[in-house]
Order: structure tokens, then C-alpha cells, then sequence
């Protein structure tokens, strides 16, 4: 018989998610009674809120000393410093994305975007202390129906149609996969709570064999969240195709989410066959980062470019989830760090993108011919971000991608670091020649303002600090990482 | 063999029949009518497997709701009722290996699991299931939370679906 009681506390361990919701209702209110001038406020308000959101939760629920790890709501939900470190990531990078998006003709004045987008936040901060299979489950479709939504929101245009409809059918096919590895699994252990399975599994008599085609099935509906090969056809489609704001959150928050529900499920309910599965995830790694890069060489769109460069950059975060060892926290302490780098770096990427294609209408990598006179800030902001995704210092990415070669060199995967570093420099050899368009390139444009809306100009610059703070200081960042990653267990 | 594995044969049978219509006819009505029959045969499982709520939310919901309405949706877009694409691509074999690849593969690793001889245990007279599921939808200890996110999903897809065909002048 289902028991349990409800203690006033436990509201505590979901506070992000109920403030997200009350938030959500609140701009869906103002959608209703605000005039039609002052639409584009709608964007403001999500963005503040989710400020307030993200000050009111380090204040107020912050893991402190005394509950460090704790379950609530009978076990669907693990309230741990990794919860809090994804969700407090997700919360930044939505509103990042409102920012961007209300400087975005189609979509910044109306309030069912931030409503969609912030329900699938919602989705995320569950995913991401999600203790429980169908938990577990209801927050992926809970992130990702409106994500489907926001990519193809621009009904009018076909290519936004397109991206929307191609994302939900993989979204579909990847779902009933990863839908039928935890019915297997529930089937096998007879429980849905992620921290028993593994005890099951071991004193169940579960044969290896099966617990890892089991895993595979549960893999496979992670690759597709993180988009690593090959499951990664979808996304260059659809972030062409997608609104530029809705692009950089898939390819950030919803990535991010899905690493951390791949970190804690196979390292709570699956820590025997260890070895196994971190072979197989060093094997998707190498392949995930070799073609990512491979194909973002010959890309003329900079969202398609963009799109192949973030699939190599789950290759490189999978480096440091295949480097994990039984007896060392720093392969998973390195996936952790080098998603908070990747999601800001990523998010200023598109950013940019974004802010130069509400002007000039194109996403191709030939008009950015000249911006460098056009807007001199603005190609700064690109400098950075690019170098930072190349791996240059004293950017967060040089940093990161340092600490995860590390991990896989302490693991005695030194070939994996070196697939790695070869990669990094044809990564580099891209970004470069995107930065060359930019910088030394004329056109007949240059004498054509490019302005930057006030909320542009604001999100740049709170990212570009960040990834100047994260290549800088990085002790801070480094120990975040390793709290959340000890409190896993 | 008892009864009811020759029942659950048959109706697995019957099932999967229909379900490879429901992806091979060309006319989208009868596709739908093909799904209906699938609906029913998962109804019957649920009836095999003494889950007689599911059973009847499978009928009233799937069949009684959701087929309808598709059959509804079709209707009203007569157009593209028939399809006059080719059916498969070049492709089509490398997905048939795939797809028994996967079959056989799942297969195997099921043998290998000692339950998978074993013959299901009846469940327990005094058992009332149905009330274990309302009491586990709304205790805190419980399902509670993903019940509650479960409706946040929904108005978000309603949303989202008012969103997409709202015909903007």
C-alpha cells in the first residue's frame, strides 16, 4: 500500500518548478491584458522572473550542510547539489533565450513562446532530479512537446514547419524506444525507483548481457536528446530551420538535460557493468566528434555549422563519460564542468547569430562579410564565442576541454585525448574561417547600421563575462562540479 | 497449453495482422479502422493480464476517443485521404536488416533472463488494484508529482497545439 505523508518541505525540493509555473501563467496573463505595444515587454518579464527565480533559489533552497541528499514525494525526486547545479543552469539559459527572443519579430511579442518555453523548462529541472522512471519519463516528454512546438513555431515559414515536424518524428521513434527499455527494466527488477535498481540487478541474477541491451535501449533515447551520432540527423535541419533563439536552447538547456539524466542513470542503476558501458560510450564519442567536425567543414549556413560543431561537442563531453573508473570522480566531474562551459559559450554563438539575422535576414556564413566594421561589438562577441568553442585561452573552453583530455588520460585512454586534441584543431580550422569572414573580409553592406536591441546587448554581455570568468577562475567552477557530482550518490 | 495462451495467441495474431495494415493500406480510413483493431487486441491483453480498469479505459479512451477523432480528422481533410506516394524507399532492406537484427537481438538477451520460462503468478483475491492506483495518483508518497506534471504537459500541448493551427490574418 502506497503510504507517505506530506511534510511542508518537500515544497522546498520543487520550489524552481512551481515559481517556473507561476511565472508561466503570469506572462499568459499579461498576454491577455496588455496592450498590443506593450507585447514586447512579455520578454522582459520572463527573463526577470526567471532572474528573480534563479536569486530567490540560491538563497533560499541551496543544498546546504546539514540536507545535503535527500528524496522527496516518496522517491520521484532526489533534491541533491546535482539537481540544483542543472536546474540553476536551465533557469540562466531560459532567460538567456527570452532575451533573445524578444528582439525576434515573429515570435518575441507573443506570450504562448515563453509559456511553451518555460513549460519545458519545467521539464528539464525534473529531468534533472528526476529519481524515478516515470518520473523520468513524463519530465523528457514534458521538455520535449514544447520544444517541437517552438522549433516550428514560425507556421508561415516551411523551413520552421519542417524543422518542428522532423523533431517530433525522431522525438517520437527515440521516445517509444527509450519508453521500451524502462518497461523492460521495470519488468526485470520490478521497481521503477533508480536507486534500487541496481541492487536488484546485482542480487536479482540478471544475467550482463541482458541489463546492457537493456541500457542500450535507454541510450538511445538519451543520444537523441544530446544528438550524438547516430542519432544526430535531426539536428542540423532542424536548427536550421528553427528560430534562432529556440535553436541555441536546444542545442544548450536541452542538451545539458539530457547529459544529466545519462549521468545519474547509468551511474545509480547501472554501476556493474561499468566497463561495458563505458567502452560503448567511448566508441560514440570518437564517432560523435570525428563526424560532427568532419562535417561542419563544408557548411555555407552558420546554423547548420553551428549544428555539426554542437554534435562534436557531446563527442567531447562523452569523452568525459567514458573516462569514468570506479575509483575517480574527475571523468564525471569533468562532463559536469564542461556542460556550464558549453551551455554559455553555445548560447553567446547564437546569440550573435541571431542578433545578425534579425537584421540581415541570412544565415550565411558569406554575409558575414564586413561585420566586424558593421558592428564592432557584436564581432567581438563572435571572436570570443567562436575561440571559446575552438578551445583557445583564456576562454572557458580552453579550460574545459583541458580538464576533460585530462580525464580521459588519467583513465589511460590517452588515444582518446589524442582523437580529441586532432579534432579540436579541425574545430579550430572552422571557427577560424567563419572569424576570417568576419574580420577580413569586405562587403558592399559595411556602411549599413546593424543595431542591437538593448536585450541583445545586456545577454552578449553577461555571457561574455561568463566565459571570461570560467577560463579565468576556474576553482570555483571545478569544485561546483565535484560537489554535484559526489552528491549523486 | 491452457485457454488462455491459446487466446493470447490468437489475439497476438490478429494484432499484429492489423497493426502491419495500419502501415501498409493505402487509404488513411481504413488505416484508421486497422488501428481500431489493434486498440481492441492490446484491450484484450490488458483483460488477460486481470487489469480489467485498463482494459476499459483502453476501449473508452483509445477506441471510443482517440481513433474516432482521427477518423473524424480525416474526413474533414478529404484531400490527402489517399496516398499516392510510393510506399517505401531504396532503403527499404537496409531497415528490414536492421529491424531483425534488433528482433533477434532482443530475443536472445530475453532467453537469457530466468523469468522468461516462468508462467505469471495470479494475482491475489484480496487485491483490489484499482484502488492502490487512485490512492498512488494522489499520495504524496506516492505518484503525486508526476500526475501533477503530467497536466502541466497537457495544457502546455494544448498550448502549443492552439498555437500551431490558430490561422493568423
Amino acid at each position: 500500500m502506497i503510504s507517505g505523508t506530506f511534510n511542508p518541505s518537500m515544497i522546498l525540493s520543487i520550489l524552481p518548478e512551481i515559481s517556473i509555473l507561476v511565472l508561466g501563467f503570469l506572462v499568459l496573463f499579461f498576454d491577455l491584458f496588455l496592450s498590443k505595444e506593450h507585447h514586447d515587454k512579455l520578454g522582459w518579464i520572463t527573463a526577470g522572473g526567471l532572474g528573480v527565480i534563479i536569486i530567490g533559489c540560491l538563497l533560499v533552497i541551496r543544498p546546504n550542510e546539514s540536507v545535503l541528499q535527500t528524496f522527496a514525494f516518496g522517491g520521484m525526486i532526489r533534491y541533491d547539489w546535482m539537481g540544483f547545479t542543472f536546474k540553476m543552469l536551465f533557469l540562466f539559459s531560459a532567460a538567456i533565450t527570452a532575451m533573445f527572443a524578444m528582439g525576434m519579430e515573429k515570435i518575441g511579442k507573443r506570450g504562448e513562446f515563453y509559456l511553451l518555453m518555460l513549460a519545458s523548462t519545467i521539464g528539464m529541472c525534473l529531468m534533472a532530479s528526476a529519481a524515478d522512471l516515470i518520473m523520468l519519463y513524463l519530465a523528457i516528454e514534458t521538455t520535449s512537446i514544447p520544444l517541437y512546438i517552438l522549433a516550428g513555431f514560425i507556421t508561415q515559414d516551411e523551413k520552421s514547419t519542417e524543422a518542428g515536424f522532423k523533431y517530433l518524428l525522431f522525438g517520437a521513434m527515440t521516445s517509444a524506444i527509450l519508453l521500451y527499455g524502462f518497461s523492460l527494466l521495470y519488468g526485470f527488477t520490478g521497481t521503477t525507483q533508480i536507486y534500487k535498481i541496481s541492487n536488484i540487478i546485482q542480487s536479482g541474477g540478471i544475467p550482463t548481457e541482458l541489463s546492457f541491451g537493456v541500457l542500450i535501449l535507454v541510450i538511445v533515447g538519451f543520444a537523441f536528446k544530446i544528438s550524438a551520432v547516430p542519432l544526430h540527423f535531426w539536428a542540423p535541419d532542424v536548427y536550421e530551420g528553427a528560430p534562432t533563439p529556440v535553436a541555441g536552447f536546444l542545442s544548450t538547456a536541452s542538451k545539458a538535460a539530457g547529459f544529466s539524466v545519462l549521468l545519474r542513470v547509468l551511474l545509480i542503476a547501472f554501476p556493474e557493468i561499468l566497463p561495458y558501458w563505458s567502452a560503448f560510450l567511448v566508441a560514440i564519442s570518437t564517432l560523435t566528434m570525428t563526424i560532427g567536425n568532419l562535417l561542419a567543414l563544408t557548411q555555407k549556413n552558420i546554423k547548420r555549422m553551428l549544428a555539426y560543431s554542437s554534435i562534436a561537442h557531446a563527442g567531447y563531453a562523452l569523452i568525459g563519460l567514458g573516462s569514468i573508473t570506479y575509483d575517480s570522480f574527475f571523468g564525471m566531474s569533468s562532463v559536469v564542468f564542461y556542460l556550464i562551459a558549453y551551455v554559455i559559450t553555445n548560447l553567446a554563438a547564437f546569440g550573435v547569430v541571431a542578433a545578425f539575422g534579425r537584421v540581415s535576414g541570412s544565415d550565411d556564413i558569406a554575409a558575414y562579410a564586413g561585420l566586424s566594421r558593421r558592428s564592432p561589438a557584436l564581432a567581438l562577441a563572435m571572436l570570443v564565442a567562436f575561440l571559446s568553442l575552438a578551445g583557445m585561452p583564456p576562454f572557458g573552453g580552453f579550460v574545459v576541454k583541458f580538464i576533460v583530455f585530462a580525464a580521459a588520460v588519467q583513465a589511460n585512454l590517452i588515444w582518446l585525448a589524442v582523437v580529441g586534441v586532432l579534432n579540436s584543431i579541425i574545430g579550430l580550422y572552422y571557427y577560424l574561417t567563419v572569424l576570417k569572414v568576419v574580420y577580413l573580409y569586405r562587403s558592399e553592406d559595411e556602411e549599413k547600421p546593424l543595431p542591437i536591441p538593448r536585450s541583445y546587448s545586456l545577454a552578449l554581455g553577461v555571457l561574455v563575462t561568463g566565459i571570461l570568468l570560467i577560463g579565468i577562475v576556474m576553482a570555483p567552477w571545478l569544485n561546483l562540479s565535484i560537489k554535484s557530482v559526489v552528491s549523486l550518490f | 497449453m491452457t485457454p488462455l495462451q491459446i487466446i493470447f495467441i490468437i489475439v497476438a495474431v490478429i494484432t499484429l495482422f492489423a497493426a502491419i495494415k495500419v502501415v501498409s493500406s493505402r487509404n488513411l480510413v481504413h488505416a484508421a479502422l486497422w488501428l481500431i483493431l489493434v486498440l481492441f487486441g492490446i484491450a484484450v491483453f490488458f483483460v488477460i493480464l486481470s487489469a480489467g480498469f485498463f482494459a476499459a479505459a483502453q476501449v473508452v479512451i483509445y477506441i471510443g476517443a482517440i481513433a474516432i477523432l482521427m477518423i473524424f480528422t480525416i474526413m474533414l481533410t478529404r484531400r490527402v485521404a489517399r496516398d499516392s506516394g510510393a510506399q517505401h524507399n531504396s532503403n527499404w532492406w537496409a531497415a528490414a536488416v536492421l529491424s531483425l537484427l534488433l528482433f533477434t537481438g532482443l530475443s536472445w538477451i530475453l532467453s537469457r533472463w530466468q523469468g522468461f520460462q516462468s508462467t505469471a503468478q495470479p494475482m491475489l483475491e484480496s487485491a483490489d488494484p484499482l484502488r492502490q492506483l487512485g490512492e498512488g495518483l494522489v499520495a504524496p508518497g506516492g505518484y503525486l508529482i508526476p500526475f501533477e506534471v503530467a497536466s502541466i504537459l497537457l495544457v502546455a500541448a494544448l498550448i502549443g497545439a492552439i498555437t500551431v493551427a490558430w490561422e493568423r490574418k
